[in-house]
């Protein structure tokens, strides 16, 4: 694939070296001659300086035929527009930015942007995971369908207890994914039973979270 | 009419004083509170300090009262992206937005902004008044999708 990617601090430094290595065509635009410098010199000829929120920067790095378009600067407003040139001038068909402020993520989402990914929401989420305290865990927020894999532990009042999964009152758009019991990884069919201990990975709408948490940990 | 105006500038400033002193109610948001030394002392309407791109920020001005919002920062993007928060969050009527890139301009008048490109107008009026002819009206460009 193509991608071009805007923004050539720390993210994207690091974002064009893991695609390169995964084989793809990866171009990098940069305002700041420096930057610029470090990537040449560091990933070979993929950096081009200029900048990515205007449209002669995006033409001249050929985004008529790129696949993807990443906006990882420091400022949500360039990557907004970023990936709105990227989309309504060159028709790229994938636009993917980067949000400082979680705040803004229902904005790119209702300004046509495909993906976003808020790094301040991911190292809040890393967090939480590391605090043992926190029942249920969330692992992933797809955005399409308001839909999350969330990871928590039984316990020993829960109601899901001692019987077959297929005869649990799950609530509705929610789904058992994957089982764990003593770092062995169950497939949840039917038949299974939980036990308390057991770690359970599940797919869910965001509404029915709070009854899944009731049901497991009771 | 309820405007707020986004950037405490040269524009916004003297146009918060236009608006103001024909009757409207004018709130106006920046980021630097010593922006609005700008504004005079007879200035009647709101100042609020803060980044118009955010929310909160917007909604502490009254964007959801607002029938108009201009966005004049010095910063392209800053507009684009305040403007069209106040259009499609807030669905306010009337979104006026400053963009000094000719090329963004076009393409966010194309995505439905009413936008307004000093660049290419200022530059055809400073040909025009080297040509010994009379600046054109600016509306009348503006529409016409100069």
């Amino acid at each position: 694939m193509y991608i071009i990617v805007g923004g050539g601090g720390k993210v994207g430094y690091y974002l064009a070296k893991t695609l390169i290595n995964e084989g793809h065509e990866v171009l990098v635009i940069e305002k700041d001659k420096r930057k610029c410098a470090f990537i040449a010199e560091e990933l070979g000829s993929v950096a081009m300086r200029g900048d990515a929120c205007e449209a002669s920067s995006l033409a001249e790095g050929g985004a008529n035929r790129a696949d993807v378009v990443v906006a990882v600067t420091g400022d949500d407003e360039d990557n907004l527009v970023i990936c709105q040139v990227a989309k309504q001038r060159f028709g790229v068909p994938r636009t993917i930015a980067r949000i400082n402020n979680p705040k803004n993520e229902h904005i790119f989402k209702l300004l046509g942007i495909d993906v976003t990914v808020s790094h301040t929401d991911l190292i809040l989420s890393q967090i939480e995971q590391e605090i043992p305290a926190h029942p249920l865990v969330h692992l992933l927020k797809l955005r399409h369908g308001d839909l999350e894999i969330i990871e928590g532990t039984v316990s020993e009042r829960s109601r899901a207890l001692r019987r077959p999964l297929r005869d649990l009152p799950l609530p509705d758009d929610c789904i058992i994914s994957l089982v764990v019991r003593n770092g062995k990884v169950i497939i949840p069919t039917g038949q299974v039973t939980l036990e308390p201990g057991d770690e359970v990975i599940a797919l869910t709408k965001t509404e029915s979270e709070a009854a899944l948490r009731q049901l497991l940990l009771g | 009419m309820r405007v707020v105006i986004l950037g405490c500038g040269r524009v916004g400033a003297t146009l918060a004083q236009m608006l103001d002193e024909e009757g409207h109610d004018v709130t106006i948001v920046d980021l630097n509170i010593d922006a609005f030394r700008r504004l005079s002392p007879e200035f009647k309407g709101t100042a609020v300090v803060g980044t118009g791109i955010d929310e909160d920020v917007l909604r502490r001005a009254g964007i959801e009262q607002a029938d108009a919002f201009v966005a004049v920062t010095n910063g392209d993007n800053t507009n684009i992206m305040a403007s069209q928060v106040a259009k499609r969050v807030f669905g306010v009527p009337k979104v006026v937005v400053r963009i000094y890139d000719p090329v963004r301009e076009e393409t966010y008048r194309k995505l439905g902004l009413d936008t307004y490109c000093p660049t290419v107008l200022g530059a055809r009026n400073i040909k025009l008044l080297l040509e010994g002819k009379a600046a054109t009206d600016l509306g009348s460009r503006l529409r016409s999708g100069a």
